[in-house]
């Protein structure tokens, strides 16, 4: 059984005069210890899907359908004593910005075992030795003195670890990460990463990744949701899907990168903006910004279909493939 | 390259009337209400010459024995007279309509003189900074350390001792609204100062300082236009804040003449009146003043919850 | 392309220095240390010795972590702020100290675009008028007409439908607000871009509109840029040359090409090598001990010594100067004078 499974997840939000939809049946699966990424790029929805996974969405948001198991256990269903025991517990969550998580009139070694003990039945010294374990491998320098500092006083790379660590406290089976590293310089951005990878790796612990870096998922992940508008358009291997991406939206935001071209040369960019999510386009919500797109994908939404090992929402997948196909003998 | 779909553009009005705030307000009784009751009181006093079926300003009109006459609900009433009359045979119905206008009056001219004063002060001395900032905003706090009222009661006392009464009451509009405009304008100045130097960070203020506009400009055109939402908040504060400013100034002796009666006079001269049973020349008045400030009050609190920029993201 | 050697340059920055006072009242100097009150005054040191120059028709990048001074240096180009000491030359002329009057003239070559789209534009203005009021300020003598003529022209020139004028910024996405600063910053006729991380607020896709944009108007009114960044990809693909910034000086200055394929100084390695490859899934990336040290009270000699795997006691006590490598770059570092790096 998986460790996590979401079905048709479909989150709304009550505005003033309408009810938008934010999140259109998500759909996926996730196994134990298993790395996954959710790509896109602002609006497309991610956030709202990390949030949806520990069900705390706030008004006006709500979850209107869909189920999302864990271990079996339907966490739409829950009330708010048993969603208490397993948030921070068996899945813990960590922000772009480390101040949203830790209190700044706390130390952090209050804030930790606070923490521990409102889950576990441990004495005071004992959360605390419990503390210093964890930040050491996070590999914070002194950790016995960092526990009697306040968030203020550390570095944002340092908060970052520390929030880390506090995630990993209480030994979780999944952590939800929402852009964990955006805020922070490259070169602590990858020191971060790397400390990350490793310790899902070692702990065996689930790793749900958002982000809108292709690079940072790429490095992180086995496998890759892509989303656009509140749906997923293409899922599978993030390798797959890196090297020969299926939907032309993934395409393109591949080609968009500098990388892609020779410097100096005109990027490949996608026309347009992504539409907001209360005026969607019927049909395929990137018909209007596609290149491909034939009639049928403005009037009927595409099904999602396997294509090369790789699950895309594309009417015009095969034909895609068939272009690529001869163009390379072409060439 | 364009995929912005070409809405035809919407009227002014609807435009207004889709806006966010418009919006709230249609959702909030209390402002509704409150909005209501205000323009109501507005109207009537504007356009008391009309609603008045006496002119208490004419002794022509006034006859001394119509006087205490308690309102028609009363026994012992008379027919002509709604809410009764005064200690001077005054109809109080129209002493009221007149003696609002005066305090409306008074309040909004003197929130206008404050806001002038505050926001120039506070424009300087938020975008300058510096010593000018420093000098301005420590006079600003001087200025605060005297109670509104005692600057008031020690400047209107010397002013009525120095042209003597008849001179006095001639002018005493004047004197109102100038001495209480000037002894607030630093809660002016301090809103705006703050939110000018909030706003002076933003990159526009720098993108206009690169295309060389000059500090006027940049005050005046890109700073002050966003920077009136607490300004709108604190004066409606305010303007309630002026017409008890008045209404206890005026009670005190110190405000409009009893022969050109605002509401705090009028309260004042019922009051050596109400133990003899004339409850009607205080209590009236009373609560219109009470009504007109709490609506005031209100619609403040609505238009802060509204604008306040935590709340509310624009 | 750079056939102006024995020309000056467009942009010259000579010993450029900037200090920011933490301590401004008298009373905030007055500490306690070890039971006894001393005067001390704290300052950020955002910029140290900064020397370089921007050739003409050039596109200079400047990157650099978060607190490196990147940002400084635009502010500083653009008159913004005034440099605690050094020098700002443009086209021979020297213009740190000038009056905002003798400045008027320069604003109409040299114009600034910001990086976040949403605090730069007046939210009280509609696009009309944003883009009205540079033309209006500059050019007293012309009739609406023109004026009118002259924003239209802009607006299409960015891809901005002139039929988005009457709108206010809030209406639009950031990619279409940046476009909307772009055309603001070229209803003067500018010659020369400092351009202060403009595309770092946008999402990807948008990034590649906007960076395509940036490179049309170049090759179009054959304008200047300084390119602040911290994404080293953007880099390569849109710099004729990069200024690496550690903490207010320079390490490392280079042909763009020279600097990707071999890279001297530890930092530049260090930060090329931490960028997420798409294709390669291994990270392989050089750690770097430690974190950036605040820029208050400076340490002696290189800055990067507290990070650098390679530092040793001359670079605690002398600050290594930027010299001339046999391909033509400029590094700051004692150990690749002494060849001890390892390559």
């Amino acid at each position: 059984m998986s460790l996590l499974s979401v079905r048709d997840l479909t989150v709304k939000f009550a505005m003033r005069d309408q009810t938008v939809t934010a999140l259109s049946q998500i759909s996926f699966d996730l196994g134990k210890g298993e790395r996954l990424g959710i790509v896109g790029e602002s609006g497309a929805g991610k956030s709202i899907t990390g949030f949806s996974l520990m069900n705390l969405l706030s008004r006006p948001g709500f979850i209107d359908s869909g189920k999302i198991l864990f271990e079996g256990e339907d966490i739409v269903q829950m009330n708010e004593k048993q969603l208490r025991s397993i948030r921070g517990n068996r899945m813990a969550m960590i922000f772009q910005d480390p101040m949203v998580t830790l209190n700044p009139v706390l130390t952090i070694g209050q804030q930790m075992v606070e923490t521990l003990m409102a889950h576990r039945s441990l004495s005071k010294s004992e959360a605390a030795h419990i503390s210093v374990l964890k930040l050491r491998e996070v590999y914070i320098p002194s950790p016995e003195e960092r526990l009697n500092q306040y968030p203020h006083e550390l570095s944002g790379g340092m908060r970052q670890r520390i929030i880390i660590a506090m995630a990993l406290l209480l030994d979780p089976e999944l952590i939800i990460a929402d852009e964990p590293t955006t805020a922070l310089d490259v070169t602590i951005q990858a020191d971060i990463m790397e400390l990350l990878l490793e310790l899902c790796q070692s702990n065996k612990v689930g790793l749900i990744l958002i982000t809108h870096d292709l690079g940072v998922v790429s490095q992180m992940t086995e496998r890759t949701l892509v989303m656009y508008a509140g749906r997923v358009i293409e899922a599978g291997r993030t390798r797959e899907i890196i090297n020969d991406p299926q939907h032309p939206y993934t395409q393109g935001l591949i080609n968009a990168l500098p990388q892609q071209t020779l410097p100096g040369h005109r990027l490949k960019q996608i026309p347009g903006n992504m539409p907001g999510l209360g005026a969607l386009p019927p049909g395929c919500p990137f018909s209007p910004r596609c290149e491909y797109s034939v009639d049928r994908c403005r009037t009927t939404l595409p099904e999602i279909v396997q294509y090369a090992g790789i699950e895309v929402a594309c009417h015009e997948v095969k034909r895609l493939h068939n272009a690529d196909e001869t163009q390379e003998q072409s060439a | 390259m364009s995929t912005l779909s070409t809405n035809p553009e919407p009227s002014r009005l609807s435009r207004v009337w889709n806006s966010n705030m418009a919006y709230s307000f249609r959702q909030n009784p209390v402002a509704v209400v409150s909005m209501a009751i205000f323009l109501i009181i507005t109207l009537a006093a504007i356009l008391a010459p009309v609603f008045a079926p006496f002119d208490p300003y004419d002794p022509a009109q006034i006859d001394i024995m119509n006087s205490e006459y308690p309102p028609i609900w009363v026994d012992g009433s008379d027919a002509q007279f709604i809410f009764g009359t005064d200690d001077q045979g005054r109809d109080l119905w129209s002493t009221i309509l007149y003696g609002t206008r005066l305090s409306l009056l008074i309040g909004l001219c003197a929130v206008a003189l404050q806001a002038f004063l505050g926001i120039s002060i506070g424009l300087i001395a938020g975008y300058v900074g510096g010593r000018l900032d420093s000098l301005l905003m420590r006079m600003a706090d001087i200025q605060l350390s005297f109670s509104t009222l005692m600057v008031a009661i020690i400047f209107l006392a010397v002013t009525q001792a120095m042209f003597g009464s008849a001179a006095f009451n001639k002018y005493a509009v004047y004197f109102l609204i100038a001495v209480i405009g000037i002894a607030e304008w630093p809660q002016y100045a301090r809103t705006v100062r703050a939110t000018v130097l909030a706003e002076k960070k933003k990159e526009y203020v720098d993108s206009a300082r690169v295309l060389g506009f000059g500090p006027l400009r940049i005050m005046v055109r890109h700073i002050l236009p966003n920077s009136l939402s607490p300004i709108f908040v604190i004066s409606t504060v305010q303007v309630a804040n002026a017409i008890i400013s008045e209404a206890s100034l005026s009670f005190l002796g110190l405000g409009m003449p009893p022969s050109q009666p605002s509401l705090g006079s009028l309260i004042s001269s019922g009051f050596d009146y109400i133990f003899s049973g004339s409850w009607w020349i205080t209590a009236i008045p009373g609560i219109v003043l009470v009504v007109l400030v709490l609506v005031i009050n209100l619609l403040g609190d609505w238009m802060r919850d509204v604008l306040n920029p935590k709340l509310y993201k624009g | 392309m750079k056939d102006v050697t024995g020309e000056q340059p467009l942009l010259e920055l000579k010993s450029l220095e900037k200090q920011f006072d933490l301590d401004q009242g008298f009373l905030e100097t007055i500490k306690m240390r070890g039971g006894k009150f001393i005067r001390e005054k704290r300052a950020v040191h955002a910029v140290n010795n900064v020397s370089l120059g921007v050739e003409r028709g050039e596109a200079l990048c400047v990157v650099g972590e978060s607190g490196c001074g990147k940002s400084t240096v635009a502010r500083l180009v653009a008159g913004l702020l005034a440099p605690t000491a050094g020098e700002i030359h443009y086209d021979g002329e020297r213009i740190d100290n000038r009056s905002r009057r003798a400045m008027m003239p320069l604003r109409k070559k040299m114009q600034m675009i910001f990086q976040n789209p949403y605090a730069s534009l007046n939210p009280r203005m509609t696009i009309q008028q944003t883009l009205e009021e540079p033309v209006k300020y500059h050019n007293p003598a012309l009739s609406q007409g023109e004026i009118a003529d002259k924003v239209t022209e802009v607006m299409q020139s960015v891809g901005v439908d002139p039929s988005w004028s009457r709108r206010y910024p809030h209406e639009f996405s950031g990619g279409q607000r940046q476009r909307i600063a772009i055309a603001r910053a070229l209803t003067v006729d500018p010659e020369f871009i400092i351009a202060d991380e403009p595309i770092s607020a946008l999402d990807v896709s948008i990034q590649a509109q906007v960076l395509n944009l940036m490179l049309e108007a170049k090759d179009q009114r054959g304008l200047t840029y300084l390119f602040i960044t911290h994404d080293l990809s953007v880099v390569q693909h849109f710099g004729t040359r990069v200024v690496v910034l550690y903490l207010g000086s320079i390490c490392e200055l280079a042909d763009t090409a020279t600097l990707f394929e071999n890279p001297k100084h530890p930092y530049t390695r260090a930060l090329l090598s931490a960028i997420p490859q798409l294709k390669d899934d291994k990270p392989n990336h050089i750690r770097l001990r430690g974190e950036i040290p605040t820029p208050i009270n400076l340490p002696q000699g290189c800055p990067f010594q507290s990070r650098c795997a390679y530092a040793n006691d001359r670079c605690g006590a002398e600050q290594p100067r930027p010299l001339q490598q046999p391909d033509g770059s400029m590094v700051a570092c004692h150990a690749v004078e002494e060849n001890r790096l390892d390559t």
